[in-house]
């Protein structure tokens, strides 16, 4: 469905030469669920559109729904949808009214339009702002408007810019229950950003982490964590016993960092284990033999978050440090 | 590396395709006024009432001779039609400011909808009250010795069309060059608009003005375009048409080459 070869962007700023997006290598088959993850200025939406011919790529090449985004734009047009990130909804306009509008822009006629708009108003709870202007409502009620705008044609490939965000939990949801009926009823391939780790964990198949213009990981959400980051095990030991378990402990961390913090005559160890809850047990035997039996233990299975630290050394939260 | 190669040849969109999509866009834009009737009716009569304060003063300031032994209105008439068509028309970008803001513009770059279209129904929009309120003013002037000719004043009104789609996609264009910086946008729109009005003898005859007036009225299309309507106002149809459809059609291909153009380097 998608397929780009070194695919790049610079802009030039002020004479000087920003690497947005430095030659990525993206394969995305029909059907599948892919999200981008990366911290602010990673790159997400300079990829996201050149994919949707919205800019111009430096160098590459990009196939996207079969058609090359450089030589037939309209017809990558024809075949996909985009959500961007920002609002897609004229000011002045009635909700319903760009609804339909937008359908027509596809090809719809007025009929179909207007049926699916009211449909898509049902399912994201927007049927009461059917007649109000776009600018009179709520950010989070703007961008479900902006959810309904891309799904009017039901495209068979769908990409969307940070599409929950602003929405509350509930809204998430529903946003979710169409994207997982969109790909079971047509079987919609679908790519979008975000910056919720929970999302890109739970609900896509595949993650590509990006950072500084690059791919960095491409894989399940699953396996990126088993691979790369190992649950965070916690333990507490007597103070008087933690040197007869600091060897063992560095031992069980495989090269990781194994912290340490002393408080109130105990010890607290923090170290990555991988497949920890498996392995967890047979350490506290270990720690039991050695003398210094665990006070207390958290194991906590590993976060996107903490893939991302493991592959650039910073925390996604803290941005992209541009 | 492999952008554009030479093989690689930009599918155009067909007549057809820009006919269909500029009658999407344009009723787009008409949902503006249409579900603000009020802002309409008031757009409507505005001219009348410029007209009714304007037009008893014009017979006295200027002599009679310089309006071509023709009656004050129906020499006035068309130029205050033509400078409606222009000050309509050349705020199309206007309205394109906000969406560029949101990501309004960008939803719907991001449709099929033909580049042209874009503009083209843009500027339309801007046009098309022109046909009710060209049609009410000349009605409004009957009473006062004004000679109507309802076909005639139709053509003309197409013409100002065809010219208002070029005028349209230059200010489209000046709206995305001058973006987020809106001040550009008007400061441009106003120091072009007033000089080429006032050199095509919209509002005054240029015939009673100097000679490097007279000749740079030549190169004004905007000259073309008044002279025109002010012939098929009369009820003429001759070479003045002519040069003035002329002159409509250059205007709308030169505008739309450049809207296009602007457009496609936006997204570099
Ligand atoms: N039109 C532009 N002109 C100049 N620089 C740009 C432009 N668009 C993006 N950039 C720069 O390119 C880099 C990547 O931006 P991009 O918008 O793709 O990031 P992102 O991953 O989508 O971030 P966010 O999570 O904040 O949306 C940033 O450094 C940004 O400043
Ligand atoms: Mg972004």
């Amino acid at each position: 469905m998608i397929h780009t070869d070194k695919l790049s962007k610079n802009f030039v700023v002020k004479k000087e030469t920003v690497e947005a997006v430095k030659a990525v290598n993206i394969d995305v088959a029909p059907g599948e669920l892919v999200a981008f993850l990366g911290p602010n200025g990673a790159g997400k939406s300079t990829t996201l559109r050149m994919l949707t011919t919205l800019l111009r790529p430096t160098s590459g090449t990009a196939t996207v729904a079969g058609v090359n985004v450089v030589s037939d734009p309209a017809g990558v047009r024809a075949r996909i949808g985009y959500i961007g990130q920002g609002n897609g909804g004229g000011h002045s306009f009635r909700v319903i009214d760009e609804l339909i509008m937008q359908g027509r822009f596809y090809g719809m006629n007025t009929a179909d339009a207007k049926a699916r708009a009211e449909e898509l108003l049902k399912s994201l709870d927007l049927t009461d702002l059917a007649k109000r202007t776009v600018i009179k409502l709520s950010g989070g009620q703007r961008r479900r408007m902006d959810v309904a705008l891309g799904l009017m044609h039901s495209p068979r490939l769908l990409f969307l810019d940070e599409p929950s965000t602003g929405m509350d939990p509930q809204n998430r949801a529903n946003l979710w229950e169409h994207i997982t009926r969109m790909r079971a009823e047509y079987g919609t391939t679908i790519v979008l950003t975000t910056h919720y780790m929970d999302e890109a964990d739970t609900m896509s198949e595949r993650v590509i982490v990006i950072d500084h213009g690059q791919i960095i990981a491409d894989d399940t959400a699953a396996r990126l964590k088993a691979n790369l980051a190992g649950d965070l095990l916690a333990v507490e030991v007597a103070a008087g016993s933690a040197q007869d378990v600091r060897g063992l402990l560095g031992r069980a961390a495989a090269g990781g960092e194994l912290q340490e913090n002393a408080s109130d005559g105990v010890v607290r160890f923090r170290l990555r284990l991988p497949e920890g809850a498996r392995l967890a047990p047979a350490l506290l035997k270990e720690m039991n033999d050695a003398g210094a039996p665990a006070q207390s233990l958290e194991l906590k299975p590993p976060t996107l978050d903490d893939v991302f630290l493991e592959l650039t050394g910073r925390n996604l939260r803290e941005g992209a440090n541009r | 590396m492999a952008v554009g190669t030479s093989q690689d040849v930009i599918k155009k969109p067909g007549l057809f395709q820009i006919l269909k999509d500029t009658r999407y866009v344009f009723w787009r834009e008409m949902l503006l006024p249409l579900r603000d009737p009020f802002s309409l009716i008031f757009s409507l009569i505005q001219p009348l009432v410029f007209l009714g304060l304007f037009g008893p003063l014009l017979g006295s300031a200027v002599g009679a001779p310089a309006f071509g032994g023709q009656s004050t209105l129906q020499w006035f008439l068309p130029g205050v039609v033509v400078m409606i068509a222009l000050f309509g028309t050349s705020m199309t970008g206007s309205n394109l400011q906000y969406e560029l803001m949101t990501g309004s513009y960008e939803r719907i770059l991001a449709t099929p909808l033909s580049r042209s279209s874009l503009m083209i129904g843009r500027a339309l929009k801007e046009w098309a009250p022109l046909v009710v309120q060209g049609l009410l003013i000349a009605l409004a002037c009957i009473p006062f010795g004004f000679v109507f000719y309802p076909l005639h004043v139709l053509f003309g009104l197409v013409i100002l069309g065809i010219f208002g789609i070029g005028l349209g996609a230059l200010s489209y264009a000046l709206a995305l060059v001058s973006q987020s910086k809106e001040w550009i946008f008007w400061a441009v729109q106003q120091t072009l608009l007033f000089p080429l009005m006032i050199l095509s003898g919209i509002m005054l005859p240029v015939e009673a003005g100097p000679d490097w007036m007279k000749t740079a009225s030549l190169f004004n299309p905007l000259t073309y375009l008044v002279n025109a309507e002010r012939e098929l106002f009369a009820g003429n149809v001759g070479t003045d048409t002519l040069a003035g459809l002329l002159a409509a059609v250059v205007s709308a291909a030169v505008g739309l080459f450049v809207g296009v153009r602007t457009t496609n380097r936006n997204i570099k």
